[in-house]
């Protein structure tokens, strides 16, 4: 018998939806675990419009994908949610009793009485380069993270792209690899401008590569990578002999291993009825972004009276004895302990 | 009012009508035209309203705003006349616009 942790509760996406499922959810006693492929709470907030401002949240006029993400984490504490950052939900089984076995990609175990998908737009995931056949190269010398610097070592590594990730691997490899070329199609960085003079300095001692252009062609057979093929702005081409190529090109969202739940799905979203928001599998329930009914709406304020209903009907779930007694937070001294504010 | 044309890959052109001071990518979600994905609703933050614009249009349109320009490092395929559409103000003088949806966005 492998490791595993048993919950009540396993809330896949930490965007604001899924935070105030927390919230609702902690009010009826029940302790959530959060599991987010990004580094951090706030899901498309945090990722997409951090300092955006958002106008349409009741009773904050204004407040940016940031503030409305780090307000949530203030209001959730209580209520001590486990968070697994940096994961991505990679199966679902239906267990004989009823709950459900989750395994992530970080290689923890779930066993849940209820999955609530909170998860948007999908998982984000690294954004491929337009170049012909790189998916035969992906994993092997195609690299879209940096997990061990030490498997760079020695390597002649080519980093694409202009932004944070792209400087900081480009001076941090540069320490182990052999050499390191930095590919961008433009002369012009968005990086942190301490980044861009430490990235211009190495190029200045010969340490770094910098090459303008844009890369047209892998050459390598079998997943293994000789040369990438850059096109220059003049319409020239040359070749820059590589072992390990690191695109970082941002991110984009996709559904994801959620396709292959067994969920009926609905270009690309899960149907749900709108008096549990429960999905076609019970136990497994959809908020927010990711699902569909007549009617809906994609607004955070939709998620947030999808979460208050959804709690209410997997606390039956979880605990079928148990009566659920509606109650208000402004009045109620039972909830308000549970806030810690009584 | 101002009448935007929008040709796919596969050389389809959808001509909407779209109003003056929204975007060129609002004219496209509004159309349902195929090809603008627009995640981000609009923030210039994740480039999948990428379009080409048609080289006779580049002067009347004008060039990127340095955001622009960094949020087009995450778009496929990036060319001299690419732009994202949610940047890309219709006005009365961009009637007639034509634009190319690339490949794919992202």
């Amino acid at each position: 018998m492998t490791e595993h942790i048993s919950a009540d509760v396993v809330i896949v996406g930490a965007g604001p939806v899924g935070l105030f499922a927390v919230f609702e959810l902690g009010l009826l006693d029940i302790r959530a675990h959060v599991v987010d492929i990004l580094d951090r709470p706030g899901g498309q907030c945090a990722e997409l419009y951090p300092e955006k401002p958002i106008y349409d949240i009741p009773a904050l006029p204004v407040v940016t994908g940031q503030q409305l993400t780090d307000n949530l984490m203030e209001q959730i504490r209580p209520f001590q949610p486990t968070f697994h950052f940096s994961e991505m939900i990679t199966s679902l089984d239906h267990l004989p009793d009823g709950r459900f076995r989750l395994k992530t990609d970080g290689g923890e175990t779930f066993e849940t009485k209820v999955v609530v998908i909170a998860a948007g737009g999908g998982s984000f995931q690294p954004k491929r380069p337009p170049i012909p056949g790189v998916e035969a190269f992906d994993g092997k010398s195609v690299h879209y993270a940096v997990r061990k610097m030490e498997a760079f070592r020695a390597q002649r590594v080519t980093i694409l792209g202009g932004g944070d990730s792209a400087l900081d691997w480009t001076i941090n490899l540069a320490q182990v690899a052999a050499r390191v070329t930095l590919i961008h199609r433009r002369d012009a960085f968005r990086a942190a401008p301490a980044s861009v003079n430490k990235m211009r300095a190495l190029v200045e001692a010969d340490v770094v590569d910098l090459a303008i252009g844009q890369v047209t062609e892998l050459i390598g057979e079998n997943g293994v990578l000789e040369a990438v093929k850059v096109k220059r702005d003049d319409g020239s081409t040359h070749e820059i002999a590589t072992d390990a190529l690191l695109p970082f090109f941002g991110l984009t969202m996709k559904l994801g291993p959620i396709a292959d739940w067994g969920l009926a799905l609905h270009e690309n979203l899960v149907p749900v009825d709108t008096e549990k928001f429960e999905t076609t599998t019970p136990g497994i329930f959809a908020i927010g972004d990711i699902n569909t009914y007549p009617g809906k709406l994609k607004l955070i304020l939709s998620g947030f009276h999808e979460a208050a209903l959804m709690a209410q009907a997997a606390a039956r779930r979880i605990d079928p004895e148990r009566r659920v007694v509606f109650q208000y937070t402004t009045s109620s001294t039972s909830l308000q302990k549970k806030l810690g504010v009584a | 009012m101002a009448n935007i044309t929008f040709i796919d890959q596969s050389g389809e052109a959808r001509t909407v009508e779209a109003a003056a001071g929204s975007s060129v990518m609002e004219a496209a979600i509004r159309n349902d035209i195929p090809g603008i994905d627009a995640d981000c609703g609009g923030a210039c933050s994740c480039a999948t309203c990428h379009v080409y614009v048609a080289e006779d249009w580049l002067e009347k349109v004008g060039p990127p705003q340095p955001m622009e320009e960094d949020m087009l490092d995450f778009a496929f395929d990036v060319r001299a006349n690419s732009r994202l559409s949610c940047q890309i103000r219709v006005t009365p003088e961009l009637d007639g616009l034509t634009v190319t949806t690339p490949e794919r966005q992202g």
